[in-house]
């Protein structure tokens, strides 16, 4: 009676441990398909021409559906070794335009050459960095690459690696 | 206030506070199925897991489906098919279940009147039964048009002008279903939120009702035997297995089933991959064309026998118009399975093979579905609408006949 | 026994219904066409051979150019697109890959009678002539320039051809195919005044139509469609299998995958049953 009822069992259990890894192999097709599509994956590349900008200029485009700040720095800006992007000969601050405290998106004043978020009083300087309030770190800067005068986000360059070292 | 212990095992503080051993007893392991069965007594089961294949496969669905006329072909046919990981797969299986679930549905309707497992208290299981063939009806109508190809703006715009033919009310009726004058975007996001909500929602009620409804009067068997469960039930408790006329739902009635949902979604598999056209209609991957009708205009196949007996009538009989006809014997045709227990005059329950007129009754219903399904399909030319008016004529003389010939066979019996 | 009668009339009737609502009823809406016919029988053969020096020549005199672009050999159409569509309601096709795609039988049959070998006939005639005008010849042997125009066609022609090109240079004027991120280059309001109904979308017309039904729908669209205002193009079998293989892909790009991944989930399913077998005899035995 026990012998017949333990091989029962194990063919049961064959049976069920069988249709479970059916299951599981099911769960991972389901993970997949929340996965970012293709489109949207492919969007994930935004090419900026800098060759335009002027002196002391702030841009903003979007990347990854993020605000993008490009600020293309004047003599009188503070430099930044560890952050600043060189494009031809000038220095741009480049940084994802998100307060890093709570995402919000800061805005630029020229007067006083600071990044001021209205959500909770954060401030940066003109290269991201932050100087007062809430938020922990400087902006976050994107990864880029640099293509003759063109800033391409979403792909990383050289210049790049070397800032995320220094960082 | 339950008397709480120190447990002794997980299993035992579960059973403390939600009593779960006497859960498992009275829904498992003594919820006690005859043994005087066939295989056609697990349609219920694959019924359940076919319907749990449409509800996961419909929520990856809904993560991409958009339900906007502008939108939705594509949100179909070019994101979830083309894009999405596996999206291609969850429609295939979604539009393959959903043909195959109504098969399985029409041989558990017809197993049901042939083993006579609809009277003698197992009315309120027939009639939930029925119920859910129309909210699934309902489900699957409300599906079809999501998306938005041809046949779906088609067999919205003719299934919604039916209600025109209502006196009175009609013609209002049409246009507050569609929320517009002609099928456009308010009626797909209604039908969107039918399908995908309330629906459903009233099928899972429906379910548990039904599977309620057989508690009392227990499953039927082969023979229409009526067991007496509780003596039965004590023979096989008592170790008396192969004597016992009955098995526990857990783990003997629930094996059997496995083996047949085994084999049901092994087919299901194959037409999900390799064989698909008949549950996604080629037409329907044409976008939507409000100005242009298909050549060809039918619904899915689980629906001809009833849009046949809608068509069967194409001529007037005297003022009374060719689609007035049609509408009632449509109406008619959907409402009498409703009442079958009532239209039965035999009380007693027996399968068909015992009951001879029934028998032949029975048979003839079945080819009399088979042959207006068929001919539902084809075009409504020359020799095929007398046909099809013949079969639609002799569907409804069946069930006038019904309670004669039932009655007669109980007269006999005597 | 009983069980295997009773599985077996369960088959019968289902198979029954399967047969009757499928395959039978489709063949009666959809009627049996010959095959398609590449070698355009009902065309003239071309009994000249083609000097294509003398062609290069004679297409310039023709007046070819007077609509159609040839930018392989740098010579681009005289129209925009949309000065085209207006002209003529469709934008005339450029000629660059026309000597291979198309059939050399259709394109002499083409230059001569357009609305012939285009079998558009039963919309135009000589009040309302087609928008390209027949070739009267240039004074010769109108034959031997036909061929001549024609072999020059194919010298300048390149040897093999893109899916994506051949499609958009065969199909592309007035068919737009969304996911392909394809759009007709001539003017939908002129296209479909000039066509009488918008030529629809090509997209998802692998699946709605059938590769079948496609094979002889494209070699020769009265086949299917009587009456239809879709030209005849004059693709040849190997052109018509890039197109079709093109629209596979936009319209059916999972095929592949779904082709692959069907034995093993049907694979799984087969031993999931066996296993379920097994277990159901050990279960039962206890029982009967």
């Amino acid at each position: 009676m026990a012998v017949k009822q333990s091989r029962r069992d194990f063919l049961g259990m064959a049976f069920g441990g069988f249709a479970a890894v059916g299951g599981a192999i099911s769960l991972v097709a389901m993970k997949q398909t929340w996965d970012p599509l293709p489109s949207v994956q492919a969007a994930g590349f935004t090419t900026v021409d800098l060759s335009n900008m002027e002196d002391g200029q702030l841009s903003t485009i979007t990347w990854r559906g993020k605000p993008i700040f490009i600020l293309k720095k004047t003599a009188d800006m503070k430099k930044n070794v560890n952050r600043d992007v060189v494009v031809g000969n000038a220095d741009y601050s480049v940084m994802i335009g998100l307060c890093t405290h709570l995402g919000c998106i800061p805005t630029w004043a020229p007067s006083t050459l600071q990044f001021k978020c209205a959500c909770h009083g954060g401030e940066f300087d003109e290269n991201g960095v932050n100087t007062f309030g809430p938020p922990p770190r400087p902006m976050d800067i994107p990864p880029f690459k640099i293509d003759g005068t063109k800033l391409v986000l979403g792909e990383t360059g050289p210049e790049y690696e070397k800032l995320v070292a220094k960082a | 206030m339950a008397e709480i212990t120190k447990a002794n095992g997980i299993g035992d503080w579960f059973d403390q506070r939600l009593a779960t051993k006497k859960l498992a007893k009275v829904m498992m392991t003594e919820y006690w199925i005859p043994k005087d069965i066939n295989f056609l007594w697990a349609m219920g089961v694959v019924l359940v897991v076919l319907f749990k294949i449409l509800i996961i496969s419909g929520i990856f669905l809904l993560m991409y489906y958009k339900p906007d006329v502008n939108l939705a072909f594509d949100s179909v046919n070019y994101t979830i098919m083309q894009e999405v990981e596996y999206g291609w797969l969850w429609r295939h299986m979604h539009g393959v279940a959903a043909s195959l679930i109504f098969l399985v549905i029409y041989i558990h309707m017809f197993t049901g009147i042939y083993y006579g497992s609809y009277k003698k208290g197992r009315e309120m299981i027939w009639l939930t039964g029925m119920a859910l063939f129309g909210m699934f009806s309902a489900e699957a109508f409300s599906g079809y048009m999501l998306p938005w190809g041809q046949m779906s703006y088609w067999a919205a715009q003719v299934i919604t002008n039916l209600f025109g033919g209502i006196p009175v009310i009609g013609d209002a009726l049409v246009i507050w279903i569609r929320g517009d004058f002609t099928v456009a975007d308010p009626t797909l996001t209604r039908f969107f939120m039918l399908h995908v909500l309330l629906l459903p929602l009233v099928i899972i009620l429906l379910i548990a009702v039904h599977f309620y409804s057989l508690r009392i009067p227990h499953v039927n068997n082969q023979e229409g035997e009526n067991i007496d469960f509780d003596v039965e039930s004590e023979k096989y408790l008592a170790g008396n297995k192969k004597e016992s006329k009955v098995v526990p739902f857990w783990p003997v009635f629930l094996s059997k089933d496995f083996f047949v949902v085994g084999i049901a979604l092994t087919l299901f598999f194959y037409l999900t991959f390799y064989h698909f056209n008949f549950a996604m209609d080629p037409i329907n991957f044409e976008p939507a064309n409000a100005m242009k009708t298909p050549a060809h205009i039918y619904p899915e196949w689980y629906f001809l026998w009833s849009y046949e007996v809608l068509r069967g009538f194409f001529f007037p009989v005297g003022p009374i118009a060719a689609m007035d006809i049609g509408l009632a014997a449509f109406g008619f045709a959907n409402v009498i399975f409703m009442i079958f227990p009532f239209l039965d005059r035999d009380p007693i329950v027996k399968p068909a093979h015992q009951r001879p007129r029934f028998k032949i009754w029975f048979w003839i219903l079945l080819v009399d579905m088979i042959v207006l399904t068929v001919y539902g399909k084809l075009p409504p030319i020359g020799v095929n609408t007398w046909i099809g008016f013949v079969a639609a004529m002799t569907f409804i003389l069946l069930f006038v006949a019904l309670p004669f010939i039932t009655k007669k066979d109980a007269g006999g019996a005597k | 026994m009983r069980e295997l009668k009773v599985l077996g009339v369960v088959i019968f009737f289902t198979l029954v219904v399967y047969i009757g609502v499928e395959p039978f009823a489709h063949s009666q809406m959809h009627p049996h066409v010959a095959p398609a016919d590449f070698a355009f029988k009902d065309l003239p053969t071309q009994t000249k051979t083609g000097d294509a020096n003398k062609g290069a020549e004679s297409f310039m005199n023709a007046g070819c150019i007077g609509c159609h672009g040839l930018k392989s050999q740098g010579m681009t159409s005289p129209f925009d697109d949309a000065t085209a569509s207006a002209s003529f309601g469709v934008v005339p096709p450029d000629l660059s890959s026309s000597g291979l795609i198309y059939d050399t039988n259709f394109l002499a049959a083409l230059i001569k009678n357009p609305a012939h070998a285009l079998n558009v006939e039963h919309k135009f005639n000589e009040n309302k002539p087609h928008p390209m005008t027949q070739f009267y010849g240039l004074g010769g042997d109108i034959d031997q320039e036909v061929a001549d125009i024609v072999a020059y066609l194919k010298s300048v022609a390149p040897q093999k051809i893109e899916d994506k090109e051949l499609f958009q240079d065969a199909c592309q004027r007035c068919h737009s195919m969304k996911y392909a991120n394809i759009t007709s280059n001539s003017d939908t309001e002129a296209l479909t005044k000039y066509m009488g109904s918008t030529p629809p979308d090509l997209s998802m017309m692998i699946r709605s139509k059938g590769k079948d039904y496609l094979e002889t729908f494209i070699n020769n669209p009265q086949k299917q469609l009587k009456g239809t205002a879709m030209p005849r193009v004059g693709l040849t079998e190997q052109a018509q299998e890039q197109v079709i293989s093109y629209m596979e892909n936009t319209g059916d790009r999972k095929k592949a995958e779904r082709d692959a991944l069907g034995p093993k989930v049907i694979g799984f399913m087969i031993i999931f049953t066996i296993l379920a077998y097994l277990w159901k005899v050990k279960i039962w035995r206890e029982v009967h």
